[in-house]
């Protein structure tokens, strides 16, 4: 049965293998390739996808290596997931340092994809906390990477899409926590003005901020939402939270084409906007409800029928705001409402991946369902904002920007060509490193 | 029956109660043995034991297959992890080998015996000597080890085994039924054990799973009857606490097989599943 990435995208693997054992990848070099890591599949478009060869599946890999509770140092295999290193660390006062929007990633693919956080302005990416990581080489190298040693191969691995090599295990710091609640405070904002605004003052008491736009309003309650900023929780009994029980339900089939269409989608965000009647509300709620509101529903990609989804995940710089403003506009011209709208300011944390996404600057996080030519015509509008703009699209999201684009964004692309290894391919890979 | 219920506090209080350990469990932790550690339901099952803090025996043939396990279970909270590494492939040296194990860590509290290859049928036909390793390591390695564990165990009058055996024991198929025969082998031979342990106060129990997803099965296609090697360890943690003494894992083979194993032998051989 083929892999599918979370935007139903269909791999055209010949073959895929299970990793059980660190060892097993020792025979790299005697495979024969293209090959490319997959983890859960959480990735939107094909940049977890080969085309011919084998995938090689990576979350039966999922054992600790070693745990220093006086530094909150953890080792582990890079199959492990977000979801299994949480239910082990937090009972301990221990928390990852950055997380996505998903707690189903394996440590291997977000550190692939130097995943970002609510955090960001805070504590930067993931790769930022990675303390060092073991790669096998498909010429037989088996190395340990760090800032330290190999630091060229460290670079290029965090953010590197999983083409330098198999990451086997790594090492990460974890930061300490009192309590396993986060202390959220959900606030109406009329306009991104307001959001501007909140966000400017919430950097420096808040270790997460997001907002939700809503992108069908229109006229004066245009670019409305919630922001949304929260605190670990201080004090408190690390062991009382009884954890989110996963998925609480699943998306058993497909959805039919017709369940989002400007109206329910509308509606929905409607909702969602006016569920809170307060300006200000304030809550004490799990990390699960806080960071993975979605994992709640398993398999929710499948609300958006047979075709899937599609992410638009951009960058744009802080002081671009115009051109911010115009992807709206040309969004909600387009009619093709978006039912997740997500923004977010960056930081200016560096993070030590050569070709990592995030930079200081407004995020925006789009989802559309897949509409082929209608899709792929308003994406390539808004690359051109994007572009415009200096600013970038999310590799891990992306199903559809062209070389053009990729390479226009991501200048470093060429250098970090040097330490691709020679038998791992993506389609991702295929698709933006065309020349010419 | 008495030391059946004490038996059964005891496990609870391992497995279940929470942060309760007792000042005689941090002297002398449970003891979990394993035969077969680095099969894909060896590893899940050990790990909420290192959770509670057990100590471990781990037997197997490959040593950085047991390191890598080793080092999962100690980060859990594991006390002590003991490797042996040794290929379980005789009954006299499977026998040997348990006894001196036990002479160094001392009688198992808890011992799971996961070993077992599950090998082609039609290629098993025609290679005697696939098809005597097959044996070899499914039932006679196996039985080397209930010996010596039945002599240490007895004497100590406590302490669970669980046997992994599987629903293919349960009646030749035409598929498979080399594979099936070892493991009926073995289904019979821990039903008579647990018999004959059950006064000493020793329960035996006979673990029979359907396909697991595991690296047994990793050349067969993936299908909605296989098992998690999760699913089916919490199974065989449950049944220790409440004593079943026949596991079918998932549960809805109990039912599949009780129909497999009453079909009139006329229709049955004429199945060639």
């Amino acid at each position: 049965m083929p892999t599918h990435s979370w935007g139903r995208i269909k791999g055209q693997e010949k073959d895929s293998k299970i990793l059980h054992w660190r060892k097993d990848a020792f025979a790299l070099s005697q495979w024969t390739g293209p090959v490319l890591a997959y983890g859960l599949g959480r990735s939107y478009g094909d940049s977890c996808l080969i085309n011919g060869g084998t995938l090689i599946q990576t979350s039966q890999l999922n054992k600790f290596r070693h745990f220093d509770p006086e530094t909150g140092r953890l080792s582990c295999e890079a199959g492990l997931s977000i979801e299994d290193l949480l239910k082990f660390s937090v009972p301990r006062g221990w928390f990852i340092p950055v997380s996505p929007g998903t707690k189903y990633v394996t440590m291997g693919g977000a550190i692939a994809n130097d995943v970002h956080g609510k955090n960001h302005h805070r504590r930067g990416t993931i790769g930022c906390h990675i303390i060092d990581l073991e790669l096998m080489r498909s010429n037989g190298e088996h190395l340990q990477c760090s800032l330290q040693q190999e630091e060229a191969l460290f670079r290029a691995t965090i953010g590197g899409l999983g083409l330098t090599g198999l990451i086997l295990s790594c090492t990460i710091q974890l930061i300490p926590i009192e309590s396993p609640y986060i202390d959220a405070e959900m606030i109406k904002t009329t306009g991104l003005g307001e959001f501007f605004e909140i966000d400017r003052t919430s950097d420096q008491d808040y270790e997460y901020t997001v907002s939700w736009i809503d992108c069908m309003a229109k006229g004066d309650q245009r670019g409305r939402g919630v922001f949304i900023r929260g605190n670990h929780a201080k004090g408190g009994d690390l062991r009382s939270y009884s954890k989110q029980k996963s998925p609480l339900i699943t998306m058993p089939i497909d959805a039919p084409e017709f369940t989002l269409n400007r109206f329910t989608i509308k509606a929905f965000n409607e909702a969602y906007y006016h569920k809170q009647f307060s300006k200000l509300k304030m809550v004490r709620q799990g990390f699960d409800p806080f960071f993975y509101p979605l994992d709640a529903v398993g398999n929710w990609n499948r609300i958006y029928g047979k075709k899937g989804l599609l992410q638009y995940q951009c960058t744009v710089p802080t002081n671009k705001v115009e051109d911010l403003k115009q992807l709206f506009d040309r969004i909600e011209r387009s009619g093709q409402g978006s039912f997740l709208a997500v923004l977010k300011r960056f930081g200016n944390i560096a993070s030590p991946g050569m070709m990592s996404y995030p930079s200081e600057g407004y995020t925006l996080a789009l989802d559309f369902r897949n509409q082929g030519r209608k899709s792929i015509e308003l994406f390539h509008e808004l690359d051109k904002i994007v572009i415009r703009a200096g600013g970038k699209l999310y590799p891990a999201k992306d199903a559809l920007m062209s070389a053009l684009t990729f390479q226009t964004a991501y200048p470093q692309w060429k250098e970090f060509e040097r330490y691709i290894d020679p038998k791992f391919q993506s389609m991702f890979w295929e698709r933006v490193s065309t020349r010419g | 029956m008495v030391d059946q219920s004490k038996l059964a506090q005891e496990s609870n209080r391992n497995l279940r109660a929470k942060d309760k350990e007792s000042e005689k469990e941090k002297k002398n932790p449970h003891h979990v043995m394993i035969f077969g550690a680095s099969s894909g339901i060896a590893l899940e099952f050990a790990r909420p034991f290192a959770d509670r803090k057990a100590r471990f025996t781990l037997i197997a043939r490959d040593e950085d297959k047991l390191k890598d396990i080793s080092a999962d279970l100690y980060t859990r909270g594991a006390k002590n992890v003991a490797i042996v590494c040794y290929s379980l492939d005789a009954l006299e040296g499977s026998y040997a080998a348990t006894k001196e194990i036990i002479k160094q860590t001392e009688a198992p509290d808890t011992v799971l015996i996961a070993h077992g290859i599950l090998g082609d049928n039609d290629a098993l036909m025609k290679s005697p000597q696939a098809m005597d390793l097959l044996f070899r390591v499914n039932v006679l390695s196996p039985i080397g080890i209930l010996m010596a564990l039945e002599e240490a165990m007895g004497e100590r009058k406590r302490g669970t085994i669980a046997v992994i055996s599987s629903v293919a024991g349960d009646r030749g198929r035409a598929s498979n039924f080399a594979y099936g025969s070892t493991k009926s082998a073995i289904s019979e031979f821990t039903s008579g054990l647990r018999a004959r342990l059950l006064p000493k106060g020793v329960f035996v129990l006979t673990v029979k799973p359907g396909m697991v997803a595991t690296a047994m099965t990793e050349h067969l296609p993936r299908s909605p009857l296989m098992a998690s090697p999760k699913k089916v360890s919490r199974d065989i943690i449950k049944a220790i606490s409440q004593k079943t003494p026949v596991l079918y894992t998932p549960s809805f083979w109990r039912l599949i097989m009780f129909i497999i194993r009453h079909l009139p032998e006329f229709i049955f051989s004429r199945l060639k599943f």
